[in-house]
């Protein structure tokens, strides 16, 4: 069906291409005609990654560059990054701009280069790998839009060697089928009580993943290993942990009504010393979450087969384990709020201890990327302190001025990012959105207006590096291949009642592909 | 489920006054955005444009058109006819205005955000509900008459609305970054 609607046009639109209104000939003049050498050929552009950042930017520049061919490549052999492996199985509407990602990938001017890493395939299972300035010498502009690939650590005591300890992207990435988690298996039947330190969205999806009834989870695209391991989960009762209140948390207000609308789950009551007198004067968006807060789950707390809690002004300090190893309790240290209704109030350590009990604690504290390889020789400088790229905000990439390092930083012609690794983990996929289709408007002006980028001679993109990259160890993945991945993956989901079943292993994936 | 809308959606894009999709005479690979891309978002200014065929919006019927007006982000005005029943994201989309509708149009993002600029029209809706208020409390540029394009259906009532794109980009102008 497709297809076909694909093939059509009408009277109307062949009238206009052929004969542009004045008003389109001028913006046409204007915007791709400024010099004839470089806009007769193609802008050949590689996506390094292939979640929201890289697919929105993809898009934003192929709608407004004429010729531009973008390749997007993509360490895993199946795209869209957190949308199939971040986003919560239970919220497969957020999920629907995948619509918006195939339309651009089919695209004759688009071409997915799945299982192919660059500068390092460390962190994948045996794929492919081109170096970073190998790809730089193929294309006239680089997209960096690979996310946030690690985890930040608490770097308390008892934290890496207790089992039971959990970061909230490894749990995640587990009951989404990350081949890089498959084999994870949590243990959540050592107790009823699990902490969750952090207050943002993640911390509150991983909370409803052990509250909600698993029957619920089991119609979602979640894994089958991740239904069975929920299903035997002993734990009843979640402490979701964050230094400040309820005026400073990170976390929205759907996910929160989500939580408090559960079947048979209670909420307890949050410390009312930390919420003003008068709700109704608060911002909007502070009034309406703080009164969902306040008023708490539909379930009764006192017959709910499960509960939780948000509790604030809290820091952990350590872990402390039984002698089997297992983590038995959290230990944290009450904070103090500066200005308690603040958004942006200070917090500061009061010496008082806290301890909860904890069969199980996971820490959700936020993600971080990390420079690629060979970001140093080609000149990109990588800020580790905020985990981002340094850029212009706009997405144009800053390099050290070569001719006097202490003058101001300068773009680096023809490398962007978008994303995550632009801005920080942070915000939902509208926001990812929004700062894509900014990189993007980069890129389209950059090109229009003859600054430098990577080339001043036509470059060939994957057709020429494809020659240096050694696959005879492994495939690469084409969207032809990923469709048939697509396609086994929602067959096998059909035979469960889901909309699809996961492969976890990159091997089930390549071996479905061949 | 998906592939219909989309596909909707990018005949949607398409200047079309009608063609049968049965003929076999008119066929060219052009009917998705990026096929039609040869020209920049081809926009018309003060101009009453019928409600496209394609895409899943209704073309009104002689007589019984409803009319809405889009103000973009760079202040040009969209005044469209449409039939009663249509959305906003939906009429937006069908007539290639920068509206995203990221989450297809299931309330669960606020991309397709738009600002009511007449109280009168924004009181004559019925309430938003709790879930289109949580997205737009996210909303870039939030105002007293925000909702979501997908929540607006069109109604008699609503006849002549005009509605404002909200320029989310304005704190990220390039212009603000050079000197």
């Amino acid at each position: 069906m497709a297809s076909v609607a694909r093939s059509w046009t009408c009277m109307a639109c062949q009238r206009k291409a052929l004969n542009p209104s004045p008003l389109q000939s001028r913006t046409l003049r204007g915007l791709y005609s400024t010099k004839a050498s470089r806009h007769d050929r193609p802008f050949r552009m590689a996506v390094v990654g292939s979640g929201p950042a890289g697919f929105y930017t993809a898009y934003r520049v192929m709608s407004r560059i004429q010729r531009a061919k973008v390749d997007m490549f993509e360490a895993l052999p199946v795209p869209y990054g957190l949308v199939r492996f971040g986003v919560a199985p239970d919220h497969p509407e957020v999920k629907n701009c995948q619509d918006k990602f195939e339309e651009v990938a089919r695209s004759p001017d688009f071409t997915f280069v799945g299982n192919v890493a660059v500068g390092n395939a460390g962190d994948h299972f045996g794929g492919c790998t081109v170096q970073l300035d190998a790809l730089m010498r193929h294309y006239d502009a680089v997209v960096f839009a690979y996310g946030a690939s690690k985890d930040k650590t608490l770097g308390v005591p008892g934290e890496s060697q207790l089992r039971g300890i959990y970061s909230a992207r490894e749990f995640v990435g587990w009951y989404n089928g990350l081949p890089e988690y498959a084999g994870l298996a949590p243990d959540l039947t050592q107790g009823d009580e699990a902490v969750i330190v952090g207050q943002g969205n993640v911390a509150l999806d991983v909370a409803r993943m052990l509250l909600e009834n698993v029957d619920v989870l089991r119609k979602s695209d979640i894994t089958e290993a991740a239904i069975e391991t929920l299903s035997r989960s002993r734990v009843k009762r979640v402490h979701v942990v964050g230094r400040r209140g309820p005026m400073q948390a990170a976390y929205t207000i759907k996910e929160v009504r989500e939580l408090m609308k559960l079947h048979d789950v209670g909420f307890h009551q949050v410390d009312m010393s930390l919420v003003p007198d008068e709700i109704s004067k608060l911002p909007r968006a502070q009034k309406r979450l703080t009164e969902v807060i306040v008023k708490g789950s539909t379930a009764n707390i006192d017959t709910a087969s499960r509960t939780w809690s948000l509790d604030f002004c809290l820091s952990p300090v350590g872990f402390r384990g039984g002698p089997d190893g297992n983590v038995r309790s959290t230990i944290l240290e009450r904070t103090s709020l500066a200005a308690p209704f603040d958004p942006t109030s200070k917090v500061s350590g009061t010496g008082a201890l806290v301890e909860i009990p904890s069969a199980v604690a996971f820490r959700s504290i936020g993600y971080k990327s990390v420079a690629l390889p060979g970001f140093s020789e080609a000149g990109i400088l990588f800020d580790d302190r905020s985990g981002i790229i340094q850029n212009d905000g706009l997405g144009r990439v800053y390099t050290n001025n070569a001719a006097d390092e202490a003058a101001p930083r300068q773009h680096l012609g023809g490398v962007y990012c978008a994303g995550w690794v632009k801005r920080g983990p942070t915000g939902v996929i509208a926001s990812t959105m929004q700062d894509a289709f900014t990189t993007g408007d980069a890129i389209v002006e950059d090109w229009a207006s003859e600054a430098p980028f990577l080339h001043e001679e036509p470059s060939h993109g994957w057709e020429g590096l494809k020659q240096e990259v050694d696959d005879s160890k492994s495939q690469v993945i084409t969207w032809e291949k990923w469709q048939k991945i697509d396609k086994a993956e929602k067959e096998r989901g059909q035979l469960v009642g889901k909309e699809r079943e996961k492969f976890t292993s990159t091997a089930e994936m390549l071996s479905v592909a061949a | 489920m998906a592939a219909p809308r989309c596909i909707a959606r990018g005949l949607g894009r398409l200047s079309c006054v009608s063609t049968p999709l049965s003929s076999t005479t008119t066929r060219l690979t052009h009917a998705v955005w990026w096929s039609s891309r040869i020209l920049p978002a081809c926009t018309r200014t003060f101009a009453t444009t019928p409600a496209r065929l394609h895409g899943h919006v209704t073309p009104p019927k002689p007589g019984e058109e409803l009319h809405v007006t889009f103000i973009d982000k760079d202040a040009r005005t969209h005044k469209i006819a449409v039939s009663k029943g249509d959305n906003l994201l939906d009429v937006a989309q069908a007539n290639d205005l920068e509206m995203e509708g990221a989450c297809g149009g299931s309330c669960a993002c606020s991309t397709c955000h738009v600002i009511v600029t007449d109280q009168d029209f924004y009181d004559r809706m019925p309430e938003p509900e709790d879930d289109e208020n949580d997205m737009l409390d996210l909303a870039f540029g939030l105002t007293e008459t925000s909702r979501l394009g997908c929540q607006v259906t069109m109604t008699k009532e609503l006849d002549g609305l005009v509605v404002k794109l909200p320029s989310m980009t304005r704190n990220l102008q390039a212009s603000d970054f050079k000197s």
